[in-house]
């Protein structure tokens, strides 16, 4: 009997590039406060939030997520051919099949790539690096492209005090491919199904076909999610950076998901991060892009110059699900 | 050591503080933290966990909407520590 062939695994694996697309139209606190009875002010005070970007009719969430993906292949040095697998992170791609990336990966030229997406809400984008990683590793795939798009501001009522009013759209992306150094590494990630009800959607669209209920839009259960994304989380960055064989003060930065600014600073109060990590703050100009904001808010760091390539940040994706991902990556 | 509810009280008030800046003395059995204090939902979850470490006791999120005066949070505290 013959004996099987497998891929041949690699040891290590980095990430190459970022891109990032924002919404076009910058919506402020005031356009949004009057149906959820609020102002400027309060909304400031609770999360943060300042402006969140929005996409006007003409773009769609696939437009975002091609001049992300665009950006980060340009940048990374290799050709879309060469792109072996297309992962596109979404809980707002409007066809239940076929998948975004398979779309995508036609607009961006990737045409010998496998495609899927992912359904893992906020975490969407850390899942996958966290697949992009083995993939690479295995000898799967040579190349990775990973993808975060949202356009929430289809899922959102603007009467809801829960959640809608921080939700933007955008989409950023990465290219993951093989290093002579370990740039990504190893993942924790989980998810908590007895929370399955805390964040998500208001009813089943199949209730809304049948006219039980109307279009079904994003909500939480506030309170609740905070507790877990703080002090759940916070055990959760630390189990990852046990994992990284690193500490707090290594790193150049915490990408957390940019849920709510007081989410994001009692976690990072909670890591007793010392003053040389910088904490991604995208949330105060771009609002809460699910699994769009990680890799914007790391584009938005590097961009403006706040940190340099080859530092360490540790990203940490928790959303819906409730599922969560964290791993330490080398800033490229 | 299980805490008197005076002590409970005075603890409450310190963890009130901190999170908000709202003097210790203001912080009294008969005020409501939403309506009194002012305090929003995000604070009265931190100022929770940082009561279930200083007492020792357990909070469920089902029961934080239940405490809405001091005294709920101080009678809570008070008969489930451990």
């Amino acid at each position: 009997m013959k004996t099987l062939k497998q891929s041949q695994p690699i040891q290590h694996s980095r990430i190459y590039s970022l891109g990032a697309a924002r919404g076009d139209l910058l919506v402020t606190n005031d356009e949004i406060a009057g149906p959820i009875d609020s102002s400027d002010e309060w909304i400031q005070q609770r999360t943060g939030v300042i402006t969140r970007t929005r996409s006007s009719e003409n773009q769609s969430l696939m437009d975002l997520a091609t001049v992300a993906a665009k950006e980060a292949i340009e940048k990374s040095g290799i050709e879309a051919d060469q792109i072996g697998a297309v992962i596109l992170a979404t809980i707002s791609f409007p066809y239940q099949t076929p998948s975004g990336a398979s779309l995508l990966s036609e607009l961006v030229g990737a045409h010998k790539a496998a495609a899927y997406d992912i359904s893992a809400a906020c975490a969407g984008y850390c899942y996958g690096i966290a697949q992009a990683d083995a993939m690479v590793r295995s000898g799967l795939s040579e190349y990775v492209l990973v993808v975060g798009a949202e356009r929430l501001s289809d899922f959102i009522s603007p009467t809801d005090r829960s959640i809608s009013f921080l939700l933007g759209d955008g989409a950023g992306a990465a290219i993951i491919g093989p290093s002579d150094h370990p740039g990504i590494s190893t993942t924790v990630w989980g998810a908590d199904g007895s929370s399955w009800d805390k964040v998500g959607m208001t009813d089943s669209i199949l209730d809304f076909r049948d006219g039980k209920v109307p279009w079904p839009t994003l909500v939480q259960e506030g309170q609740s999610v905070f507790r877990w994304a703080v002090w759940e989380m916070a055990k959760v960055a630390n189990e990852a950076l046990e994992a990284a064989g690193i500490e707090a003060g290594d790193l150049s930065a915490l990408v957390t998901h940019q849920a709510n600014m007081r989410i994001i600073d009692e976690l990072a109060k909670q890591l007793k991060l010392p003053d040389s990590v910088v904490v991604a703050r995208d949330i105060a100009q771009t609002g809460n892009t699910s699994a769009a904001s990680i890799p914007l808010a790391m584009h938005r760091l590097l961009q403006e110059g706040q940190v340099s390539s080859g530092g360490y940040a540790l990203e940490i994706g928790f959303g819906a699900g409730l599922a969560y991902a964290a791993q330490v990556v080398e800033l490229p | 050591m299980a805490h008197t509810q005076q002590e409970v009280l005075a603890g409450l008030a310190e963890l009130v503080n901190d999170e908000t800046g709202i003097a210790t003395d203001a912080v009294q059995m008969e005020k409501s933290f939403t309506d009194d204090l002012d305090i929003d939902s995000i604070s009265m979850m931190t100022i929770v966990v940082n009561a279930e470490d200083k007492f020792s006791v357990k909070i469920p999120d089902e029961e934080v909407k239940n405490l809405i005066t001091v005294a709920d949070a101080v009678n809570f505290i008070t008969e489930n520590q451990d």
